[in-house]
C-alpha cells in the first residue's frame, strides 16, 4: 500500500525529520485559506499514487493566496496516469541550496534493508542508476542493530562537506529508517532531500510504500487506506479476501493461487485472447469467495466470457462448483461460463455443476482455448 | 535418493493443533511422512491423534528425536517459529505460513546463515520425495515416484506441472516449492545444486515467475555447474508493472523482473523453455 505525500511527511515529522509546515487540502477555498496562514510563496502539489506529477502539471507554484486557489482549481480534478486529483499539499516553497536523495528499501539482493542516498536528488533514483550508477552509495542494514550512528554519518559525508550538514543529515537517516521499521515499510525514501540558505537540511518531498503484510499488525497504518485512490473493484475485492487486479482484456479469470492465477491469463494471451483480470480466490475455499468473485468479475462490462481454473489442494472443488451454482442463482451472469476444475472432490464438483446445467473440464489447455473462442461468438 | 526430505525425515510440527496444522498433520501421516511429535505452547503432555505435543520446539527435539519442522503458525508468529526451530538444532524448517512480513524475514534468513539450518519458505507449500515423505501442503496423490526434480516459487501452478508429468509417466524424485515471497530461505540454486547432486534425479523442472533476478541467477548456476537437463517455465508473461501479482514477491519494478528478460536468460542458458504448462512433458521428452 502506497501512502501520500502528505501522509508520508506526517509519518516522517513524527520521527523527528523536519519538514516544512504545510497542510492537505481538498477545496481551492482550503488552499486560499492555508496559503494565507503560510504566507509568501506556496507549492501546491496533487496527492495522487503515481510519479511525474510535475511533469504532468500537477505541481505548482504560487506566489500568493489568491494565486494559489487559482492554481489549485486547475489541479483539483485533473487526471494524472488515470488517477483522479483528490487532494492537494500546500506548503511554502522553499529557497533550496542542493538536492539529494536518501532512500531504505528491502532488498531482495542482500535479504536485508538497504540504505541508499545519492548526490543526485530530485530526479528518479532509477534514473541515476541507469546513468550514473557510481553517484549512488548503499549500504546493507543488520536489521538486528539498526542503523548505527557511524554508518549514518559515513554515508552522510558522501552528501555534504559541512559538518554540521553531515550531522543533520546523519540523524535524518537514522530516523527515516526508524520510520521505515516502524511503518513496515518496502520503501521509505526523501527526494529531494534539501538544504537552505540557512544551511537546514530538510524533507522536501517523501514517499513510503508500505509491505501489505504488514497492514494486519498495524491498525494505525491501515487506517491510512485511501480508497478514492484505488479501483472500486479492488476495494471490493479485497473486502472479500480476493486479490484482484484488473485489467484490459475481455476474458475474466478465476483461479485458485497467484501462479497458476498468472500462468492462465499467459495461457488466455498465448491462445489469442487478453485476459480482463488477475484473481486468485487463494488457498482456503468458501463458497461466499466464488460468488464474491463472480459479482467482481460481471461488473467488468468489457468481460465477454468467464474462466474458471481451479486445481484442488486445500481449496476443494465442490467448494468452488456451489459457489458459481450459488452466485448464478443470486444475480444475473449473462456471458458463458468455462469451468475447468480437477484435484481435490472433484467428482462431487461434476456432480453439482451437471445438475445445474455447466459443463466441467478438466485440461486447462482445452478450457483457456473455450473461454476466448467465446469472446469472439459474442463480439 | 531424493533431496531434503526422505524416509530419515522425522517431522515436527509447529501448530500442529490449529485449522491448517491439523488438517495437514493428518494428511502427512497418510503419506506416510515420519511425524514425530507436535508443537503447541500450553498443549504440552497432550496427543493430537497418536502424536505427542510438546510446548516448545526443544523439548519436540530431545524427547522425539526431530530433524525436521514444518510451521503452520499465524504470519505474525512464523518468523519466531523459524528461529525457534533453529535454536533448538533442527536442520530444515519449511514455514508454509502465508503473509509473513517481508521485515520479519529479514530478522531471520541472515540469523539461519550463521548456523546450520536450512529454511524452505515462508509462503511455499513444502516439499514432497514421492512414496517416502511430504512435508507441507503438496497434494501426494498427484505425485509420482520417478527421476524428474521440480523446484518452483508457485503452488496450485507447481501442481498443474507435476499433474502434467505424471499423466505421462514421469515421475519425480522430489518437488520442492521455494516459496513467492521476496526473501525465502532456499532459492533455486540451492535446489539445483541439490539435484545435480542427487544421483536418482535425471532432468530438472523449475518454474518461476516475474519479480527479482533469481530465475537470471539460476540460469547463470544452471550454465556454469548443471550437467543434467533442465526445463523452465516463467509465469506472469501478462502481468502489469508496479503491481503485486498475489505473491509479495512477483512484482515488476520498474523495467526490471519481467518474464521475457527471465525467459531470455533460461534460453542463453540451454534451458528448454516451456511457453504454456502443457509444454513440460514434450521438452522433458526430448531431454532423457
Amino acid at each position: 500500500m502506497n501512502l501520500h505525500e502528505y501522509q508520508a511527511r506526517a509519518v516522517l515529522a513524527k520521527h523527528g525529520i523536519p519538514v516544512p509546515d504545510g497542510d492537505v487540502a481538498e477545496t481551492s477555498e482550503d488552499v486560499e485559506r492555508i496559503s494565507r496562514k503560510l504566507g509568501g510563496r506556496v507549492v501546491v502539489k496533487a496527492q495522487v499514487h503515481a510519479g511525474g506529477r510535475g511533469k504532468a502539471g500537477g505541481v505548482k507554484l504560487a506566489s500568493n493566496s489568491v494565486e494559489a486557489r487559482e492554481v489549485a482549481e486547475r489541479i483539483l480534478g485533473m487526471s494524472i496516469k488515470g488517477l483522479t486529483v483528490e487532494k492537494v499539499l500546500v506548503a511554502p516553497a522553499e529557497e533550496i541550496v542542493s538536492e539529494s536523495y536518501v532512500g531504505v528499501i528491502v532488498d531482495r539482493e542482500s535479504q536485508r534493508p538497504v540504505l541508499m542516498v545519492s548526490p543526485e536528488g530530485g530526479v528518479d533514483i532509477e534514473e541515476v542508476a541507469a546513468k550514473t550508477p557510481e553517484r549512488i552509495f548503499k549500504l546493507a542494514i543488520d536489521p538486528r542493530d539498526g542503523l548505527l550512528t557511524h554508518e549514518a554519518m559515513a554515508l552522510a559525508f558522501e552528501l555534504y562537506d559541512d559538518i554540521e550538514q553531515v550531522r543533520q543529515a546523519a540523524r535524518i537517516l537514522q530516523q527515516l529508517y526508524d520510520a521505515f521499521v516502524a511503518t513496515g515499510a518496502s520503501l521509505a525514501e526523501i527526494n529531494p532531500l534539501v538544504t537552505t540558505p540557512e544551511g537546514r537540511v530538510i524533507a522536501l518531498d517523501a514517499k513510503i510504500s508500505v509491505d501489505d503484510n504488514e497492514l494486519p499488525l498495524k491498525p494505525d497504518i491501515e487506517a491510512l487506506r485511501d480508497t478514492s485512490a484505488e479501483a472500486p473493484s479492488e476495494v471490493e475485492a479485497r473486502q472479500a479476501g480476493l486479490t484482484f487486479i484488473k485489467l484490459d482484456g475481455d476474458v475474466g479469470c478465476c483461479v485458485n493461487g497467484a501462479g497458476l492465477a498468472m500462468a492462465t491469463m499467459d495461457l488466455v494471451k498465448y491462445y489469442g485472447g487478453e485476459p480482463a483480470n488477475f484473481l486468485d480466490i487463494g488457498g482456503s475455499s468458501n463458497p461466499e469467495k466464488v460468488v464474491s468473485a463472480l459479482r467482481i468479475i460481471t461488473g467488468d462490462a468489457n468481460v465477454k466470457s468467464i474462466l474458471f481454473n481451479i486445481f484442488g489442494g486445500i481449496t476443494r472443488c465442490d467448494d468452488v462448483a456451489k459457489g458459481i451454482v450459488e452466485a448464478t442463482r443470486k444475480f444475473n451472469v449473462s456471458v458463458p461460463i468455462v469451468i475447468r476444475l480437477t484435484g481435490t472432490n472433484e467428482r462431487e464438483a461434476v456432480v453439482i455443476l451437471e445438475d445445474a446445467g455447466f459443463k466441467a473440464l478438466t485440461d486447462m489447455d482445452e478450457a483457456v482455448q473455450q473461454a476466448v473462442k467465446l469472446t469472439r461468438a459474442g463480439a | 535418493m531424493s533431496i531434503f526430505i526422505d524416509k530419515d525425515t522425522r517431522l515436527v510440527i509447529q501448530g500442529i493443533t490449529g485449522r491448517d496444522g491439523s488438517f495437514h498433520a493428518r494428511q502427512m501421516i497418510e503419506y506416510g511422512t515420519n511425524v514425530v511429535a507436535g508443537v503447541t505452547p500450553g498443549k504440552g503432555g497432550q496427543a493430537f491423534d497418536r502424536v505427542p505435543i510438546f510446548n516448545t520446539v526443544a523439548e519436540a527435539v530431545w524427547q522425539a528425536g526431530a530433524n525436521t519442522a514444518v510451521i503452520y503458525v499465524p504470519a505474525r508468529f512464523a518468523g519466531d517459529a523459524v528461529l525457534e526451530a533453529s535454536d533448538a538444532g533442527v536442520g530444515l524448517v519449511v514455514c508454509i505460513s502465508e503473509g509473513v512480513p517481508v521485515l520479519h524475514m529479514t530478522r531471520v534468513v541472515p540469523y539461519l546463515r550463521e548456523r546450520d539450518t536450512r529454511l524452505i519458505g515462508p509462503n511455499c507449500p513444502g516439499l514432497i520425495s514421492p512414496g517416502k515423505s511430504k512435508v507441507g501442503i503438496i497434494p501426494g496423490q498427484i505425485c509420482q515416484r520417478g527421476r524428474i526434480g521440480v523446484v518452483s516459487r508457485s503452488g496450485t501452478l507447481t501442481y498443474e506441472v507435476i499433474h502434467q508429468l505424471s499423466k505421462s509417466g514421469f515421475g519425480q524424485s522430489s518437488c520442492v516449492g521455494i516459496g513467492g515471497d521476496p526473501i525465502i530461505g532456499t532459492d533455486f540454486i540451492d535446489c539445483l545444486a541439490a539435484f545435480e547432486a542427487d544421483p536418482e534425479t535425471d532432468a530438472i523442472v523449475m518454474i518461476g515467475e516475474i519479480g527479482g533476478t533469481d530465475e537470471q541467477k539460476a540460469a547463470e548456476f544452471v550454465s556454469a555447474h548443471v550437467r543434467k537437463p533442465v526445463v523452465g517455465f516463467i509465469a506472469g508473461q501478462t502481468a502489469p508493472p508496479g503491481r503485486r501479482m498475489g505473491h509479495a514477491g512477483a512484482i515488476i519494478s520498474g523495467s526490471s523482473g519481467t518474464a521475457a528478460e527471465k525467459m531470455a536468460a533460461l534460453s542463453r542458458a540451454g534451458i528448454g523453455v516451456m511457453k504454456r504448462p502443457a509444454d513440460v512433458v514434450q521438452l522433458v521428452k526430448e531431454v532423457v
